[in-house]
Parts: structure tokens; C-alpha cells; sequence
């Protein structure tokens, strides 16, 4: 179903994070931007679709102001608006948002860092951007920090914190299937596997809390509705968002569950709807799922599809290329590529 | 990353190092034509043991070990265990030295990197703890300031989130990145590849907790299971076995973490490194490290609590060899590979007077008694050219 393509080359090896790997395709330009995070460096990767242009670019944490310290990334991610496009990184010291290619930064966001290092480690992690203007990223301890983002400028301010989560934040998706008529637009997903569902808006409104089991969620998604959560035990659950009705429960890995993406174009003419999932982790496989919504009964339904094997690789990211699932890439701890594979 | 690493880190490449020089000391029968000192002997072997753990677990050292902190560099903590692996009678070479690092950390990066739930580090550990106990056994002070971490241990680590050692294990990985050195002993059992990843297996025993991948479930409204439907996993696994005990005695029951070198299985290494990419990819930062004067002071302050227990006469000095003949370790030294260079801590030690003083005190504690100190310590010394001057 899928074939592997010519690597592409990055500067230097993946860690092991959730979701280490962001896609952003810049259709005008004919060109896909990739990121991967290496321990303090963010490795940026613009490719041309033909296939025959690459250009490298590395970003460094850097701490707004004082350069004594270099700390560590925990994921990197485009937040893709309405108006703008912006590269988000999180670290153990704050929240960088840089222009899409990386040029210029145009916002810093200090955590909260003690003097002396405590035994809470303190990050954040979790990056969403949520409709008209909202990128919402989450911390360790709990809090999902609302930025309300200008269609240009670097006038960009904290518009709320929203507590409801106890434990580490670990992931974020906002609705990605563009439908406006769904009414949760972000999950946000923590340590203790709890999920809490929002709809956007000057105040954020707490939906829904799914309760967890004392697994990690480590990677979320959120489509028509239906939340997309990948777990430590290497399950897959679909829930209803708003309801927190579990559709279904797959036992989908053998390990820890590293990311989940959805091409939320897929079969959109198809009835029932189908869209596939991609979900990867530690086992060194990824997978290709279907989802069908069937708006009668209301029901999603899951359907294996499709499997690879990235051969002694511990997979710390995965995406889809483009909307419609034609091709998705992937990484692993310790690699200094990214495999893609397209559709045969 | 996670603040609660270096312990864990820490107490397990010290337990490599034991299993190493523990096999080395057993093999290492020097050959009659270099017996012009005494042969090594079962008490010499016993005395280093017992020198290097009381050393690695010394109170005050362990106090500061084990207070949240952030990893060291690499070349930091190999300072660490330079000191550690001198603190008998027992004396390497730099040659030696590097190999036996190597041969730790790769030994411990395939544990983190393999064990099956991120928790399971913690069984790991135990399984060094276990071993490390067994090494003085029969010397009950020793065993008493073992037990003692070994309490601290559990205390700390046992309540930890399955999340929290995700972490852990993640900024593990983040310390081990890129390193690839070959390994004979994973390489004859197939657990590493020429290139020197190591081989996932994608058979085998699930994780406690996990299911074997495979089965559909799904539900109506209600929570009733509507459906079932079961796709093909890709892999060969079998179900978990029981989980092991994480208290102070019992059964781990995973074996990452034990001790793999015997007699028939000694310990060797190939230098060679990775055959392509490495280059490319393991580039020696040579830009100045803003870390390294604050890294400097926390090692400093770590190193404080780390006594060396000084021979009473020099002459009893035993020089241990982790290469099969001294021409072998030689030729390893000069053919090292630079990226494999351990030599690069540029510590402005002496911009900053204050930490200088201290780190010069440390030194000066570890300095053997009868032998001058190095006439010049030129601005731009690395910490371990000094410490190896001393």
C-alpha cells in the first residue's frame, strides 16, 4: 500500500520525545517544512516536492535573554492560523514562537523555573493552535497556557491558563477536520491518561473530563468530534469528545505509544466518512488505521490497514504529509533521518 | 529533563564498572614474566571491590548525588568515574580507562534503551544493587551503607508515575544519543548491529500492563461491546510475564541489569565505531560550553563527598589491564578515534578564582602521597589532564 522513498538527511539524530516530528506543507511554495527535536537543537528541514532541493536550518533554545544556560527541547511544532503560520518550541526554560521558517523569533514565554532544580522537573509540552488565533501549550504542572495570537506582530499575550489537569501536560490536538459545526475544538491529554475536552473562545469552556487510568496519554487528536488517544500500554481509544462515550479500545502496540496524526481529508466524499490514523511507537512500527463516521448511527468504527516495520528504530515521530494520507514520514530515536513513505 | 536521573544513572554504570573490573581482576592472573610484584591475588581482587563500592556509596557523596539536579556531560561524570575506578590500589591507564567507560555506558544505554516499560529502570537497578550486594557480602559495614541507599532507592523512586519515569528514561536517552561504539559481547549475541544500533526485537514478552497487539473492541452507548476484530500484528510476542519485585529482596525478574561477563564470556571491544555517518554525526562541539563553570561548581561540590582511599605505600599499586596484551592497550590509545575523545572539557576553571581554589582543594585530596604535582596548570587545561597530573 505504501513504499518507502529516499530518506531525507537531518543534521543531527532525533530524541526520544513524544511527537518529535511536525509537518507543515507550504503548497504555494511547493515545499514541506520538517522538524525534529535533538536534546537543545530543533533540526529544520525544508524540502521542494520534487524531491531535489533541501535546505537545513538549526535552531538553538535560546533564553530570551541571558545565554547561560542551553536547555532542553521537548518537541517543537507549527501551529497553522487562519492568518499566520508559526514554529512553536517548548523547553525546560519557556515558550519560543518563531516565523515558520525559523528566521525571526517573535515571542518568549518564561516558565516558572526555581533556583535550585526540584524533584518536579519543569517543561512545557503540548502544542495547539486553536481556530482564528489560539496557540495553547501545556506545562508539568498541569496548567494549558491560552495565547491569544494578532494576525501579524509580536503582539502576542497570555490570554488565560486554564487548571484542570494534576499531572504533566503531554499532549494538544485541535479539531483538525476544519468543520465548524463540531462543538469541541481541543483536547489536552496528561501523565495520569486524564483527557480534558474545551471550546474555544475569549473564556475556555471545560466540555468534558475522560477520565484515565493511570497510564500516560502520550499523543492525542481530535477529528468531527472524536478524540484519538494513544496510550503507554500501546492502546489506541476513541472516544466521543463531548459525551466521553469510548467507541473503541485497540490493542494496537506492543510498546509506548510515541504518536498518533490524523490526514483528516481522506475520503471526505465516501459515506460512511472515512479519514486513516497513523499511529507509532517504541516497538519500531507504525501503522495506518481507518476511521468511519457513520453520522445516522452517530458510530466510529476502527479498521487496521496497513503496517511497517522501521527495523530497530524506537519511533519518536510520525506525521502525515499532506491532508489526504498520501504519504506520512516518520523518525526514531537516534536517527539522523526521516523515512517517508508514499502511497503505491 | 528529569531532575531525578543522576542517581539512577549513576548507581548503574558504577555496577557495569564492577562487573568489568570484577572479571578483569579475575582474568587478569599476571603472566609469571610480569610477576615482579606480587601476583593479583582473590584478597587483592576483594580489597579493590571493596575500596571502590565503599567509595561509590559514601554518605556524603550520596547526599549530594541523590539531590534533584540535572545530568552532567558526559566528560563530567567520566571525571567521576576516573576517580571512582582509582579509589583502590588498583591503577588504569587512559587507554584502559576510555575502553572501560565505553563498555559501561554502552552496556547501560542497550539496558535503558531495551527495558520493557520505562519503570522497569528501576529494576534494573536493582538488579545492579543485588549484584553489588553480593560483591561484599561477607563485609558488613560495606553492606550496611549499600542497604542504606538501597532504601533510599525505593523510597524515592517506588511512588514515581509510570510518566515521571518516562522521563527519566528519556533524558537517559538524551545523555546516551549517538553513541555507537561496538560492543563484542552484544555483537556475538546478536543484540547489536555492525553499524551499532542495537536490535529491537519485535517478538517476545509484551510489557506487564500491555496486551499483545491484535485485538478490536468496540462499543456502543451504552459500553457494550458491539464488535470484535482482530488484524495482524506484525511481530511474534507472547504475553507479560509476571512483574518483578520492587522492594528491597525478591525476584526482578528481567535480566538487563545483571551481570553478563563470565570467565567464557570475557569483556573486549571493538574501537572501530560506527563505519559510516559517525563522523558526520557525532561532531566535537568545540564551542565554549556556557555550562561548563556551573557545571564545574555542582562537580566540584559532587566530588567533594567522593573520598579516595590513598594506598599507604605506592608500591602496592596494582595496574589493571582492559585489553588482552600492554601492546594492544598502546596501540588503543594512539588509534582512538577522535570523535571517541573524552579530552574535551574546556573549563575556564581559572577565569573564575573561587571555583578554581575549590576544584584545585578537590584535586589536592585526591593526589597520591610521594608524587609532585604537575609544575605547570596552564590556563585552558582540561579537568582531566589536570587530574591525571595529580
Amino acid at each position: 500500500m505504501y513504499h518507502k522513498e529516499k530518506s531525507i538527511q537531518i543534521k543531527s539524530s532525533a530524541s526520544a520525545l513524544y511527537n518529535n516530528l511536525s509537518v507543515l506543507r507550504i503548497a504555494p511554495r511547493c515545499l514541506t517544512y520538517f522538524t525534529v527535536v535533538h536534546a537543545n537543537v530543533v533540526n529544520m528541514v525544508s524540502a521542494s516536492w520534487d524531491g531535489l532541493n533541501y535546505s537545513h536550518r538549526q535552531l538553538q533554545s535560546k533564553e530570551g535573554n541571558v545565554a547561560t544556560s542551553s536547555s532542553l527541547i521537548m518537541q517543537a511544532a507549527w501551529c497553522v492560523l487562519p492568518s499566520r503560520d508559526l514554529l512553536v518550541l517548548t523547553s525546560q526554560k519557556g515558550i519560543q514562537m518563531y516565523e515558520s521558517d525559523g528566521s525571526i523569533m517573535v515571542y518568549w514565554h518564561a516558565l516558572d523555573t526555581p533556583e535550585t532544580p526540584t524533584a518536579q522537573a519543569v517543561f512545557a509540552r503540548g502544542i495547539a493552535a486553536v481556530r482564528e488565533k489560539y496557540i495553547c501549550v501545556g506545562t508539568s504542572t498541569g496548567s494549558v497556557l491560552v495565547f491569544d495570537v494578532p494576525a501579524k506582530g509580536s503582539n502576542i499575550t497570555l490570554s488565560e491558563v486554564l487548571e484542570e489537569h494534576k499531572e504533566p501536560i503531554t499532549d494538544m490536538a485541535s479539531e483538525c477536520s476544519g468543520s465548524l459545526e463540531c462543538i469541541a475544538d481541543l483536547v489536552s491529554a496528561d501523565d495520569s491518561g486524564l483527557l480534558c475536552v474545551w471550546k474555544s473562545g475569549e473564556d475556555f469552556q471545560l466540555l468534558n473530563k475522560i477520565p484515565g487510568f493511570d497510564v500516560s496519554c502520550s499523543s492525542v487528536k481530535l477529528w468531527k468530534g472524536t478524540v484519538a488517544a494513544g496510550y503507554g500500554t500501546g492502546q489506541i481509544r476513541l472516544y466521543e469528545g463531548v459525551t466521553g462515550i469510548l467507541y473503541a479500545e485497540v490493542n494496537a502496540h506492543a510498546r509506548w505509544i510515541y504518536s498518533l496524526d490524523i490526514a483528516p481529508f481522506t475520503g471526505l466524499l465516501s459515506l460512511p466518512v472515512i479519514v486513516q490514523l497513523l499511529s507509532a511507537a517504541e516497538d519500531s512500527l507504525v501503522r495506518v488505521w481507518h476511521l468511519s463516521l457513520t453520522p445516522e448511527t452517530n458510530s466510529v468504527e476502527i479498521e487496521h490497514m496497513y503496517n511497517e516495520c522501521v527495523t530497530d528504530t524506537q519511533i519518536c515521530g510520525a506525521k502525515f504529509c499532506d491532508g489526504d494520507g498520501y504519504a506520512f514520514a516518520v523518525t526514531g530515536y537516534d536517527l539522523s533521518e526521516i523515512i517517508r513513505y508514499t502511497q503505491a | 529533563m528529569s531532575s531525578r536521573t543522576l542517581p539512577l544513572l549513576f548507581i548503574n554504570l558504577g555496577g557495569e564498572m564492577l562487573y568489568i573490573l570484577d572479571q578483569r581482576l579475575r582474568a587478569q592472573n599476571i603472566p609469571a614474566d610480569k610477576a615482579k610484584k606480587a601476583d593479583w591475588l582473590e584478597e587483592d581482587r576483594k580489597r579493590v571491590m571493596n575500596d571502590i563500592i565503599t567509595t561509590m556509596f559514601n554518605k556524603k557523596f550520596l547526599e549530594e548525588l541523590f539531590k534533584p539536579q540535572e545530568l552532567y556531560s558526559k566528560k563530567a561524570l567520566r571525571t567521576v568515574f576516573d576517580r571512582l575506578a582509582h579509589a583502590s590500589i588498583m591503577r588504569l591507564n587512559q587507554a584502559s580507562m576510555d575502553k572501560l567507560y565505553d563498555l559501561m555506558t554502552m552496556a547501560f544505554k542497550y539496558q535503558v534503551l531495551l527495558c520493557p516499560r520505562p519503570k522497569d529502570i528501576l529494576l534494573v537497578s536493582f538488579n545492579h544493587m543485588d549484584a553489588i550486594k553480593d560483591f561484599v557480602r561477607d563485609t558488613p559495614s560495606i553492606l550496611s551503607q549499600v542497604d542504606e541507599t538501597y532504601r533510599q532507592l525505593i523510597e524515592i523512586y517506588t511512588p514515581l508515575s509510570a510518566g515521571e519515569f518516562q522521563l527519566i528514561r528519556q533524558t537517559l536517552l538524551i545523555f546516551f544519543q549517538d553513541m555507537h561504539i561496538r560492543v563484542s559481547i552484544f555483537l556475538k549475541d546478536k543484540v547489536q548491529n555492525s553499524n551499532g544500533r542495537f536490535v529491537l526485537p519485535t517478538s517476545g514478552p509484551v510489557p506487564c500492563g500491555t496486551q499483545i497487539p491484535g485485538l478490536i473492541r468496540m462499543f456502543s452507548c451504552t459500553g457494550e461491546e458491539v464488535k470484535r476484530a482482530q488484524f495482524r500484528n506484525g511481530g511474534n510476542y507472547t504475553s507479560a510475564l509476571r512483574e518483578g519485585s520492587f522492594e528491597m529482596f525478591g525476584e526482578r525478574v528481567i535480566k538487563l541489569g545483571t551481570n553478563m561477563y563470565s570467565v567464557s564470556r570475557p569483556v573486549e571491544t571493538h574501537m572501530s565505531g560506527t563505519s559510516k555517518n559517525s563522523a558526520q554525526h557525532t561532531k566535537v562541539n568545540t564551542a565554549p560550553n556556557p555550562l561548563a563553570k556551573e557545571e564545574l561548581n555542582l562537580l566540584a561540590k559532587l566530588m567533594g563527598g567522593l573520598e579516595v582511599q590513598r594506598p599507604s605505600n605506592t608500591d602496592s599499586g596494582f595496574r589493571v589491564n582492559l585489553f588482552a596484551t600492554d601492546e594492544e592497550e598502546e596501540e588503543a590509545l594512539i588509534s582512538r578515534p577522535e570523535e571517541f575523545s573524552y579530552e574535551v572539557i574546556n573549563i575556564q576553571a581559572t577565569k573564575d578564582k573561587q571555583a578554581s581554589a575549590e576544584l584545585q582543594k578537590i584535586m589536592g585530596e585526591f593526589q597520591e602521597a610521594g608524587e609532585p604535582a604537575p609544575s605547570s596548570s596552564s590556563k585552558g587545561d582540561d579537568l582531566l589532564a589536570m587530574m591525571d597530573g595529580l
